[in-house]
């Protein structure tokens, strides 16, 4: 102890921390990487949406601290048509944009900020389309150029956006972070100043936090905004200290250098649990880790022998030996943790002995040759592919199936894999908006049989489920029609579903009501130090 | 001199062709598609694909599209980085100062620490300095960055607390960049403190950085000035019953630095490799870990510029190098 507090002294003493800027209350996160940028529409990472849209915009809906679920944001109240194809949104009043260095704002948020925000990325001809580069990938990911048919104002608080077709996750959309609400009236100033690009860079929003300033590489600097209609935060200064090694800010929260770090080696989480000055959050993440069987290849297009497969790897001992118990296992392609999630479904045994007799009575006593595609990177739902391929491949041996392990670059991973050269690829999905449509739709759809849907796998019964779920905005009736697309995707088993992988947020004990985000996100509106 | 001069100097035009053309031609022979990369799992639909991809300019033959990026570089214009969409020199310069002050600490270091090591141990020959020193270079000199960096860093600034863990300067200070070297930069505005947070933030990065440098210049000291040592003259210096400091520093030393400048100078392209180790690890917001991430992102104005600018550098300071050994050592002029 006391030579904790004697580091602690020093350490000040080699800060040269004065008393002055210990009396505001500064919450410094270790965050991971600079932001690409400051615009979430523009940029696709969730590094940049934690530095922008999670600290200083706000959308129409938002998704409750700690939760999926949508509640109001920007807009207090909306109402849906009952042919599900028109949103009206009823906008809250009195809301403040950020008083920034070279913006003040003469007007409080109304309409015209939604239609800004949603034209720029949406109209080609709007004059900030082009702006920063101007590519939308969430916009455009998110298909909303196919969705949107026309958006616009009733009067000043009132905003229509009319669809296409009916689609229930459009909501959830709204809560996305591609979906923030910019200041048209400062986009306007900074266009008649001849600056434009400040509107990007300088942003200015209405979100609990607003940026004073930010330098690449090194540090991105926050005040609260003291007029946040939520009422202001709670900590008075928000620091992001870009650490990209995770040792490096493992010091630096024992050092007192930071108050929270993200992802945390797995192999420093024991010693962080015993850390007396040290809390270590947890939760499942809202993803899911898979191996998609190629079902337009032979012999992986017979169902009976996916099954056969899926019996014959070993799905605990992976989860021991690759997630280091920092993963549950999957039975169904969407999370637990998500709406409509069936826990009834059983998933399939670990059985090589059924499975050879299985694979024996399709054709195959002697088992085949598959290769089996693993990652080259970590990636959330999956901290090691290569070994795990590894393992895999052993217990596919056992039933006398020769797998064999392939890998490429990442860009070049996805690419061919969307092409479909694989016949079995170890890949993953982390949610966005907390809609099981999100995960089912995107990536077991026929729609996306060429493309997301790595299994290629295109099964009308199951596709019509989904359909008529997008179709209806009855909570009810979806939840029935995805569970019921679960039942079927474990009799057709398109993937051996592996984990859900937990989400652990070190941080130290000062900080108090810090809530993981499902959706991977670093939120410090609503948290507070002792 | 003004012939050598030219001679040198016309080197670098081959140099730099070949650095354009191996930076442009190696990030596209590794497979990898930058646009692929952003959409990640989410993927990106080929229409939308092909579209940005002959926005970037990527679906044109390679040949012209090393020839519009060698006419733009002549202009001046690196290009704009495909993730953050900002200009590849705007970036560079934001963050080269910090590269350049951490190698001039890293290499202080190596030379304040390695000469006199190199020069003791090559008086004592055969005594336990010299063995011990020369033992520990080579440790030195084979150890891996980022553990030495990790092990400084668990050491002192964890367990002794006496140093900061990482950054530039603490994040609780916020200093106007006006030429870029924070140590200028924080003498210059009026927080109090941020001088020494500045200083106490580039102790352990310059060690980590120095080491290897360190101990390449206390080895080649000590091998030059032995050799040095053992010359007619200098037995003729002692005889003459000149002081021995006199005949160590003033004699012997001037020749035995001929080859340690030279390997001073080569010592700053080893800098910069081990800069992006180090950079990374200490979060120092510098061009090493710029460059790193931009192969990972296939970024490729940025990995093209990056490399150009950072190789000039590496060709200016040799050329300097060069030009000294030319003002040191008369002969080599011929």
């Amino acid at each position: 102890m006391k030579k904790t507090l004697l580091a602690s002294v020093c350490m000040a003493a080699a800060l040269g921390l004065s008393g002055n800027a210990l009396a505001a209350k500064t919450l410094v996160y270790c965050s991971e990487a600079s932001p690409e940028g400051f615009n979430p529409s523009l940029y696709t990472s969730g590094t940049t949406f934690d530095a922008s849209s999670r600290a200083m915009f706000d959308g129409l809906v938002a998704f409750e601290r700690g939760t999926t679920q949508v509640v109001p944001g920007l807009a207090e109240s909306w109402e849906i048509s009952d042919d599900g194809k028109t949103y009206t949104f009823h906008l809250r009043k009195g809301v403040k944009f950020h008083t920034t260095r070279n913006f003040t704002p003469s007007r409080d948020f109304n309409a015209d900020d939604v239609l800004y925000s949603f034209n720029r990325q949406w109209k080609k001809d709007h004059p900030d389309h082009k702006l920063s580069g101007g590519s939308y990938e969430y916009f455009n990911g998110m298909d909303m150029p196919k969705l949107l048919k026309n958006i616009y104002k009733t009067d000043d608080y009132t905003v229509v956006f009319e669809l296409n077709q009916p689609e229930a996750p459009f909501i959830a959309n709204m809560a996305m972070d591609f979906a923030s609400i910019l200041s048209a009236e400062y986009a306007d100033t900074m266009r008649k100043a001849g600056t434009p690009e400040k509107i990007d860079l300088e942003p200015v929003g209405t979100g609990p936090f607003q940026l004073v300033n930010y330098q690449k590489d090194a540090v991105i600097r926050y005040k609260a905004h003291p007029d946040y209609w939520a009422g202001k935060a709670k900590i008075d200064r928000l620091i992001f200290s870009i650490t990209p090694d995770a040792a490096v800010r493992y010091a630096k929260l024992k050092a007192g250098e930071c108050h929270v770090m993200p992802y945390p080696n797995p192999a420093d989480l024991k010693e962080m649990e015993k850390d007396p000055n040290i809390q270590l959050l947890s939760q499942e993440g809202l993803n899911v880790g898979y191996l998609a069987w190629n079902t337009t290849k032979k012999p992986l297009d017979n169902p009976k022998v996916r099954k056969a497969l899926n019996m014959a790897i070993n799905k605990d001992a992976i989860i021991d030996a690759i997630y280091l118990g920092a993963g549950v296992a999957a039975k169904n392609p969407i999370p637990p943790t998500m709406w409509s999630y069936n826990d009834e479904v059983k998933d399939d045994p670990y059985d090589p002995v059924l499975s050879k007799r299985m694979l024996a009575q399709e054709g195959y006593p002697d088992g085949f040759e598959i290769d089996l595609w693993a990652m080259p990177v970590q990636r959330p739902y999956n901290p090691n592919a290569r070994r795990m391929a590894e393992m895999m491949q052993a217990d596919l041996a056992k039933v006398g199936v020769k797998a064999k392990i392939v890998t490429y670059e990442w860009g070049e991973y996805l690419k061919r894999s969307k092409k479909g050269e694989h016949q079995s690829i170890l890949l993953g999905w982390t949610g966005d908006n907390g809609d099981p449509d999100n995960f089912l739709y995107v990536l077991l759809s026929c729609a996306a049989a060429d493309g997301s849907n790595r299994a290629r796998w295109c099964y009308e019964p199951f596709d019509d489920l989904l359909i008529k779920a997008k179709r209806t905005t009855d909570i009810k009736e979806r939840t029935r029609l995805y569970k019921q697309a679960q039942v079927i995707f474990k009799e057709q088993a398109p993937w051996f579903t592996i984990a859900h992988s937990k989400v652990f947020m070190p941080m130290s004990n000062r900080v108090v009501d810090y809530k993981i985000d499902p959706f991977g996100g670093h939120i410090f509106y609503g948290v507070d130090l002792k | 001199m003004l012939k050598f001069l030219l001679t040198r100097v016309s080197l670098v035009i081959p140099t730099f062709i070949g650095v354009t053309l191996l930076s442009f031609a190696l990030i596209r022979l590794v497979p990898g598609d930058p646009i692929e990369l952003l959409a990640g799992e989410r993927g990106i639909d080929p229409a939308r694909h092909a579209a940005l991809r002959a926005e970037l300019g990527l679906d044109r033959p390679l040949l012209e599209q090393y020839w519009i990026y060698i006419q733009k570089v002549l202009h001046g214009d690196l290009g704009v980085s495909i993730v953050t969409k900002t200009p590849v020199l705007q970036e560079f310069l934001t963050l080269f100062p910090a590269t350049v002050e951490l190698s001039l600490f890293a290499i202080l270091l190596a030379l304040l620490v390695g000469l006199p090591i190199g020069i003791l141990a090559a008086v004592k020959r055969g005594s336990w300095f010299d063995y011990s020193t020369m033992g520990l270079s080579l440790v030195g000199y084979s150890m891996p960055i980022f553990w030495w960096a990790l092990l400084l860093i668990l050491f002192f600034s964890v367990q002794l607390g006496w140093t900061p863990v990482s950054g530039r300067i603490s994040v609780l200070y916020w200093v106007e960049p006006v030429t870029g070297f924070m140590l200028i930069d924080s003498l210059l505005s009026d927080e109090a403190g941020a001088f020494r947070s500045a200083l106490s933030h580039l102790i352990l990065p310059s060690i980590a950085l120095g080491t290897i440098p360190l101990a390449v210049i206390a080895r080649m000291t000590r091998s030059s000035m032995l050799e040095v040592l053992s010359e007619d003259y200098i037995r003729t210096a002692r005889a003459k019953g000149l002081a021995p400091w006199r005949v160590i520093v003033v004699h012997a030393l001037r020749n035995a630095l001929i080859p340690v400048i030279t390997v001073v100078g080569l010592q700053v392209g080893v800098l910069f490799a081990g800069a992006i180790l180090t950079e990374t690890i200490f979060a120092w917001p510098g061009v090493g870990k710029w460059l790193i991430e931009s192969v990972q992102r296939r970024d490729y104005p940025v990995l093209q510029g990056g490399v150009l600018l950072v190789a000039s550098v590496v060709m200016a300071v040799n050329l300097i190098v060069d030009l000294l050994y030319g003002l040191v050592n008369p002969r080599i002029r011929r």
